[in-house]
């Protein structure tokens, strides 16, 4: 069953992707709505990171069709901001530099100069958001890791990007910053109203930050019989419920028990799911699915 | 426990004053066999050549740089000088330039890549002094061939060198830039050339070895003036109190010009972080 893409802000149908003979991903079928916060968790080497590669546009895939706001994706541009965890900012700019980079690249020379003041002031209100002002002229190294994070969302969010893309971010840093930045992420998430999509190995961070949850894994069977060396699928997909922004919810247990079923479902090596019991109780999940895919053997 | 070695084995600490001993060391050495070996000889013969003592050399050195030569009017080591860093200076700058560029389209264009760099590489390994009667031929005995051999012999080492770091840019760093809204040159000229500028001044500090090199076997094959003129003009006399503080001096600038470049470096790109060379 195959969706109507136009309401949808992002939405990928049987889409492949292999390297050389190894298929990574196999038939990823994903509609995303404006505003969600999605976040994708998976075992290592599932493909997360090739997934965001290709709606990033960074590569193309071999086969299925992947739209970003109702145009098909086409190489990396402003409508979609990115965080990664490694290299997140430029070693050679201060950070004021780091954050202007971005308006500077969208204007013309004269515009630059005419505005600059103005650009210099939006620049310097997005670095008090989070308490970076008196460290405009250090560069990235002289940061902590939490630091840098900040200045690099910065620098993705004064673009105005409609969708975020971030790729495992706080992947590196100590529990306690990691924590701060997720509450941050949250609070611009719901003031810039935009759409994420959030990459991590951490599935408390996923269920914690998203209002979607999708788990993509090699660690399935279907009509082809138990899978081995075949590409993963999203083997998990619902909706969560916005809560309070307050760490406490992760002590709750409804929370420990979403975490226990995706750690069943997606991480679990031997514990193989077919692919029509899958758990995509979302309402914009769906599957293209052949005939020899569905039969239960 | 025992306190570290302070010369030998793996986990020695030389303290601040040995290194200071140990760095002037070898230096001394040099000095007091030349100056040994030097007084032996003349005791021998008043008048030997090969190894003149550092008086003379002072008288020599006075002359060809304090006074007025007696044919052209001029301070001779200075003039030397100026006419030399002139040609290393044009030749490297040029080299530089034309590195940084073809280096870094290369290091990020794959078409690029893929049709300069074998060819770029063949260049690279042709001996350029072997090329340099062509040379002569081509540009003919003045100041441009001279400038040319320099040229040729560093440029595309520092393409090379340019062009393996330029690779190395994260593939991140570039994507970002374009979700910033960087065009595909913005990307290159604003994003990969500034991080290039540190990388490309140590490289021209390695290169200046060579470009010495060149410089030297083009003004001693042909030319009028200059360094390596000269030191190869006295050569005929056997005037060692020229050529010894000639290469001295010539060291010295070699050496000037590596630290200040270095100095430039760690001045001016405080973000660049590499041991230092």
């Amino acid at each position: 069953m195959v969706k109507d893409p136009k309401p949808y802000f992002l939405y990928l149908e049987n889409v492949h992707k292999a390297y050389g003979d190894k298929m990574v991903l196999d038939d990823i079928d994903l509609a995303v709505s404006k505003g969600e916060f999605c976040t994708l968790v998976g075992p290592s080497g599932c493909g997360k990171s090739t997934l965001f590669r290709l709606i990033l546009g960074q590569e193309r895939p071999i086969s299925g069709s992947i739209m970003v706001g109702g145009k098909p994706v086409g190489y990396p541009n402003p409508e979609r901001g990115i965080v990664y965890q490694k290299y997140p900012l430029y070693p050679h700019l201060s950070v004021l530099d780091n954050v202007l980079l971005g308006p500077r690249f969208s204007t013309g020379i004269f515009e630059r100069y005419s505005r600059r003041k103005e650009m210099r002031d939006e620049a310097m209100e997005y670095l008090k958001r989070v308490g970076l002002e008196n460290h405009k002229d250090k560069y990235p190294h002289e940061l902590s890791g939490g630091m840098q994070q900040r200045v690099a969302i910065v620098q993705a969010l004064i673009m105005k990007p409609k969708i975020l893309m971030m790729d495992e971010p706080f992947g590196a840093l100590d529990p306690s910053t990691r924590e701060n930045l997720q509450i941050f992420t949250l609070e611009i998430w719901e003031e810039f109203k935009m759409t994420v999509f959030f990459v991590t190995h951490d599935l408390e961070e996923a269920v914690f930050l998203g209002t979607r949850v999708l788990a993509l894994s090699q660690y399935y069977s279907d009509g082809r019989g138990n899978n081995f060396g075949r590409g993963s699928k999203i083997v998990f997909d619902v909706a969560l419920a916005r809560r309070v922004n307050a760490t406490a919810v992760k002590d709750l247990p409804e929370f420990r028990g979403l975490i226990q079923q995706i750690r069943q479902d997606a991480f679990d090596p031997v514990h193989f799911q077919h692919v029509t019991r899958f758990n995509l109780k979302h309402p914009d999940s769906f599957q293209t699915l052949t005939e020899e895919e569905r039969k239960d053997l | 426990m025992k306190r570290a070695a302070w010369f030998w084995g793996l986990h020695a600490e030389p303290p601040k004053w040995l290194k200071v001993v140990l760095t002037l060391l070898p230096f001394i050495i040099l000095i007091a066999i030349y100056l040994i070996a030097s007084h032996i000889r003349l005791l021998d013969n008043p008048d030997d050549k090969f190894l003149p003592s550092p008086t003379k050399m002072v008288e020599s050195v006075y002359r060809m740089a304090f006074t007025e030569d007696q044919r052209t009017g001029k301070y001779l080591m200075l003039e030397d000088t100026i006419v030399s860093l002139k040609r290393l200076g044009t030749g490297l700058s040029l080299a530089a330039v034309f590195g940084l560029l073809l280096g870094l389209n290369m290091g990020l264009f794959p078409g690029m890549k893929a049709l300069l760099l074998p060819f770029n590489i063949f260049l690279a390994i042709i001996p350029p002094l072997a090329v340099l009667p062509v040379l002569f031929i081509v540009f003919g005995v003045d100041e441009l061939v001279k400038v040319v051999l320099v040229f040729i012999g560093t440029s595309f080492v520092i393409a090379i060198s340019i062009l393996r770091t330029a690779e190395k840019i994260p593939r991140e760093q570039i994507t970002k830039a374009l979700t910033l809204g960087a065009s595909q040159l913005g990307v290159v000229y604003r994003v990969a050339l500034p991080q290039m500028m540190p990388v490309l001044i140590n490289a021209v500090r390695l290169s200046m070895g060579a470009a010495w090199l060149f410089l030297i076997a083009a003004e001693a094959i042909a030319s009028t003036d200059g360094l390596g003129y000269r030191i190869y003009l006295v050569r005929r006399f056997l005037a060692m109190d020229i050529i010894i503080p000639y290469v001295l001096w010539i060291t010295f600038l070699g050496y000037a010009m590596d630290w200040i470049l270095k100095k430039f470096v760690s001045r001016k790109y405080p973000w660049y972080q590499v041991a230092e060379v």
